[in-house]
């Protein structure tokens, strides 16, 4: 069975057709990207998956996302829950103004996970280490989240969402922000962190997909193009369009 | 031509910018003047301890003790009230309230700060006073627990406008990545939204308390103004602001109860500079996030 699965989605903002009868199958333990030019949609379609988009105004939705075989649409779903199993990186790395401790602590606190002050060190400390984060940050824990580069900001948001021990990790163009060097470290983490997580990654940066993930998804003006391996998304596309932007001809 | 017009505007410009400068300086020197002339003949020490304000008897005694004390407890009073109402209306404001409801909240917060004093210290005298006199069962209801009340309403806008701000201005991305850690709305407010607005939200409670300590007419109105040291929330009181206004009429210009209506100014002014400074340093700090 599939991991995520997502049936005849549609949604709406206001009166915009944001999403289109998008029908997909996410695998577990795998990396699977979502690609398209900007407004297609991937952004949109990955912040259902924990239903973020519910804080937005006037979004409404039609159709299926089931998760382990459960549609988190339906209305006995407890969001709060859902989101801490579905964890969020965002574009913009966006750490608490508060010690790193602090961040990576939070959603132990919140989710009333552990109360104990030796389990919270404990899984701090794993999560850090989990991002690489550990060595260098062992001895300022805490200090400002703010004070670290967009790099380190952008891991400590991946191991703040770790540490809840989510099944799945969305990524919402988790490298935008980032210079080459740290982009590379980042996906590398995620490389990593794959045989744990399932994980969803959207970004616009193709090589970016063809580097790191197993399946990818292309994604014009609201609908599901085409989804399939990412080799024969980018080596032998079978639509006109995804070939068309694979190779660069237009987005 | 338009080099000459553009020259002529910017000096005007310059000319407003420098007058604001000047008369708050004017104002300022000539209240240190009058009030400083006063501690040359009454000891600092002596006027902000002694409890006894009785300026015009035969041996007269420049105690304002009982006023500041007065101020203090109404002002704190006042806080009591306004504080909790002023930031859990702006959170509601900002966080919670529906888009129809919050711009009608907005407008009519900020209508509320724009009814002249006398007239919310003379619907205050009417409604709240006897209220107070029945439910505490008190000889007179002309308290300062009453005059809190009446401050508190005040202060509530000024709290809520600039609170709102703050609470405003958290990034949206911060409330987004507590939600999607599982955080709830309440936690996602309180821990995160709260906190990072928080040097927002002290500045709007210190400007609301400058506002309330320096407020005159309602509290004349409705404190009694008894200047005694009071005991309770419930006795009359005096402030700093309505002995200088009741006062000033009857003394004679360069006595030594002119003076020291001067010198109660001076101590206010003093008090309000370091409740703005405190502000303007969170407001700083704030800016810097």
């Amino acid at each position: 069975m599939s991991k995520i699965e997502i049936k005849n989605f549609n949604l709406y903002y206001g009166n915009f057709h944001a999403l289109k009868d998008i029908s997909i199958s996410i695998e577990e333990k795998r990396i699977t990207a979502m690609i398209g030019p900007s407004g297609c949609g991937k952004s949109t379609l990955l912040r259902s998956i924990n239903r973020i988009n519910d804080t937005i105004e006037g979004v409404k939705t039609e159709g299926e996302v089931n998760i382990e075989g459960v549609n988190i649409y339906n209305d006995n779903v407890d969001v709060d829950f859902l989101r801490r199993n579905v964890g969020m990186v965002f574009q913009r790395p966006n750490p608490f103004p508060i010690s790193i401790y602090e961040n990576v602590a939070f959603g132990l606190r919140v989710n009333r996970i552990a109360s104990s002050k030796e389990i919270i060190d404990e899984t701090v400390e794993k999560s850090l280490k989990s991002v690489l984060l550990w060595d260098n940050m062992k001895d300022k824990l805490h200090k400002s989240a703010l004070t670290l580069t967009l790099e380190q900001q952008q891991r400590l948001c991946i191991a703040r969402g770790i540490a809840v021990a989510p099944h799945i990790i969305l990524l919402d163009e988790p490298c935008s922000s980032l210079d080459p060097v740290a982009t590379r470290e980042i996906e590398e983490l995620m490389i990593r962190l794959k045989d744990d997580y399932t994980i969803v990654i959207v970004t616009h940066n193709m090589q970016q997909a063809a580097r790191i993930s197993q399946d990818t998804a292309f994604m014009l003006l609201g609908k599901l193009i085409e989804f399939s391996k990412t080799d024969k998304i980018f080596t032998n596309p079978s639509k006109k369009e995804t070939d068309d932007y694979v190779s660069g001809r237009f987005g | 031509m338009r080099k000459s017009l553009d020259y002529i505007i910017e000096t005007i410009i310059f000319i407003c910018g420098m007058l604001s400068i000047i008369f708050v300086v004017l104002i300022f020197s000539f209240l240190l003047k009058e009030g400083l002339s006063f501690f040359k003949d009454f000891s600092f020490i002596k006027f902000i301890t002694n409890q006894f304000w009785y300026p015009n008897s035969k041996i007269p005694s420049f105690g304002i003790l009982p006023l500041i004390c007065g101020s203090v407890l109404v002002t704190l009073g006042a806080c009591l009230i306004a504080v909790p109402i002023g930031v859990m209306t702006a959170l509601f404001i900002s966080e919670i309230a529906p888009k129809g409801v919050r711009d009608i909240l907005k407008s009519l917060v900020e209508l509320m700060a724009a009814i002249p004093s006398v007239v919310i210290g003379f619907v205050g005298m009417v409604t709240i006073v006897p209220v107070v006199k029945n439910i505490f069962n008190l000889p007179t209801g002309l308290s300062a627990f009453s005059g809190s009340i009446m401050l508190g309403f005040m202060a509530v806008p000024t709290i809520v406008t600039i609170s709102e701000d703050a609470i405003r201005s958290v990034p949206g991305q911060y409330k987004e990545g507590a939600l999607a850690l599982g955080a709830t709305k309440w936690q996602t407010l309180r821990r995160i939204v709260l906190k990072a607005a928080m040097p927002g939200i002290i500045a709007a409670i210190m400007l609301g308390i400058g506002r309330v300590i320096g407020e005159t007419m309602a509290v004349m109105m409705i404190t009694g103004n008894a200047a005694h040291v009071p005991h309770s929330i419930f006795d009359p009181i005096r402030t700093m602001t309505s002995t200088i206004a009741a006062e000033m009429g009857e003394t004679v210009r360069g006595g030594m109860h002119y003076k020291s209506l001067f010198a109660i100014g001076l101590v206010l002014f003093l008090i309000t500079f370091i409740v703005n400074f405190i502000a303007d340093l969170f407001l700083g700090k704030n800016k810097n996030l």
